[in-house]
């Protein structure tokens, strides 16, 4: 349901992407290479590693058709402490993180555990875009199209047994590549490795994806290289981002913000304009781009589909 | 005849007053030029919120940090910058609020109402942002005339917890980093030390000291040597 207009054809599907970005960075070096008369350094000098282009992508009955936010907005207004606690921070810091080689574990209470290489893991799923809202619990918005796969098809691969109660997951922690994770004077920022973690029937709700691109490309570093997750109906602080490890377990997980401060953040963190965040509304938000804030609606709008997962709860434990 | 040091400095202040003035507007300038150059982050409004109130936070310790900077490097005639820093701080406190009042809430008085009354953050800023209203107002050397130095110089102690409202609401923003909050507490407690400190070596020294120095080079009324 995308609103640009497709053209008719692509010059991706001419030339492929990976193919003229590597020409590209050939022509480039090169030319850099000859001028500096150092030819025979070209023979080791490393290919560099160009963005990967998802084609043909399954569409989604859960897209939204509302405008999308542009890449730019996406890709430099993001909170990831990891690199940088300044929302235009991660932009610049993420800029050389390599995401590859990665792997992601799949662990606890499974009867086939294992640890996936990220590229072998994004070819065993089709990939769908999903155009969903994005809403932060510092009160502003966003509509991104993800490029990704339902998590449920990824826990069914891995099949769960009876004590998989809950889903946990695990950022990296490596503070050489993500420099937020550094002590300063202060401290800490947060405990890290930066944790989630979802009930199984919420992780396994057909909204919940891993994402692992976006506006067709693999994901920038600051956006959650090379792999996140993407609950829509939950404060953006859910969608963990580069994820290592998942665990499926039988007890409820602790998660970072809500160690950080378990007054403001409780496990679920549904958005809910009726609950206020104790240091601010979550009534309205300002939806990246436009100017006047708009009401907040209860579950992010995805109410419908997934409401019926907290029937009996008491909507206001659910933040 | 020579010019008095003091003379000597106060014209050198006088010359270089305009170049001071100017940059102070830099902050202001550039949030400007990024907007007219669509350089603003994605939520512009929220920039421009923390870009003014930064600055309203450090012109306030700017102007308090005047007279301990004087006394300790001698150059009185610092002094006659200290109402220009302070003036500014207030403007930029209020581009600050105003600010949140047409660009964040856009006159949602409803909203505005309930985040003064219920979000600690917000009435911690309100409060010293009109505490600092009078302190404005007063500034010029009529009213200084009006109330007479002692009163002024009383009221205008009011800045001292004026700055200390404006860490504070900077410091219950924040969701994980006090990094930033806590440079400026750092900053306003060495002021405040400073200020305690020599308070209570001129209680215990009054009899002694005549500030006979530094009585002369100030003038009566406006320039007090315990100015706050």
């Amino acid at each position: 349901m995308l609103i640009n207009k497709p053209r008719d054809i692509k010059a991706s599907e001419i030339t492929d992407y990976v193919m003229f970005k590597r020409r590209r960075e050939f022509i480039k070096t090169s030319g850099a290479m000859l001028a500096l008369g150092a030819v025979p350094m070209l023979l080791h000098s490393p290919v560099t590693q160009a963005k990967l282009v998802f084609e043909s992508l399954q569409k989604s009955a859960f897209s939204t058709n509302e405008e999308l936010t542009p890449y730019k907005a996406v890709t430099t207004y993001n909170n990831f402490y990891e690199f940088s606690t300044d929302k235009r921070g991660p932009a610049e810091l993420a800029r050389d993180f390599k995401s590859r080689p990665w792997t992601l574990e799949v662990a606890g209470e499974v009867n086939r555990p294992k640890t996936f290489d990220v590229d072998e893991l994004i070819k065993l799923f089709d990939l769908e875009e999903r155009i969903y809202r994005l809403r932060c619990v510092e009160a502003w918005s966003m509509v991104v199209p993800w490029v990704g796969f339902p998590l449920h098809k990824l826990i069914a691969h891995a099949e769960p047994n009876s004590r998989a109660k809950y889903v946990e997951f695990e950022t990296l922690y490596d503070p050489e590549r993500m420099p937020g994770q550094h002590k300063s004077l202060f401290g800490s920022v947060l405990d890290w490795p930066y944790r989630e973690g979802l009930r199984i029937d919420e992780a396994v709700h057909p909204l919940t994806i891993l994402a692992v691109g976006l506006y067709g490309e693999e994901l920038p570093g600051q956006n959650g290289a090379p792999i996140r997750l993407v609950v829509p109906w939950k404060y953006g602080f859910k969608s963990i981002k580069s994820i290592v490890k998942i665990k499926l377990s039988e007890d409820q997980p602790l998660n970072t913000w809500q160690a950080q401060a378990p007054r403001e953040y409780g496990f679920y963190a549904n958005v809910n304009p009726e609950v206020p965040h104790p240091r601010w509304s979550q009534a309205r938000e300002r939806r990246i781009g436009e100017f006047l804030k708009r009401p907040t609606l209860p579950f992010n709008g995805y109410g419908e589909q997934v409401a019926s997962l907290y029937r009996g709860m008491d909507p206001t434990k659910l933040y | 005849m020579f010019a008095s040091p003091f003379a000597q400095q106060a014209l050198l202040i006088k010359r270089l007053k305009p170049a001071v003035f100017l940059l102070c507007l830099l902050p202001l300038a550039d949030l400007i030029y990024r907007g007219l150059t669509n350089q603003l982050d994605a939520d512009p409004v929220d920039d421009i919120t923390a870009v003014t109130g930064t600055w309203g936070l450090r012109l306030l310790l700017i102007t308090l940090a005047v007279s301990p900077v004087r006394q300790v490097t001698g150059w009185h005639a610092l002094i006659k910058l200290r109402r220009m820093f302070g003036l500014f701080a207030f403007f930029y406190a209020c581009l600050h609020f105003l600010t949140y009042l047409m660009l964040d809430q856009f006159f949602a008085w409803q909203f505005i109402v309930e985040d003064i009354s219920e979000r600690p953050y917000i009435l911690v800023g309100f409060s010293a942002f009109v505490l600092l209203v009078p302190l404005a107002v007063t500034s010029t050397n009529g009213w200084v005339r009006r109330l007479g130095g002692r009163r002024w110089q009383k009221l205008h102690a009011l800045v001292y917890g004026i700055a200390v409202l404006g860490v504070l609401h900077h410091f219950l923003q924040v969701k994980a980093d006090i990094s930033g909050p806590a440079q400026y507490a750092l900053i306003l407690m060495v002021l405040l030390a400073y200020r305690w400190y020599r308070r209570r070596g001129k209680q215990a020294g009054k009899t002694r000291v005549k500030t006979a120095e530094r009585g002369q080079i100030l003038k009566p009324g406006v320039l007090s040597d315990t100015d706050v």
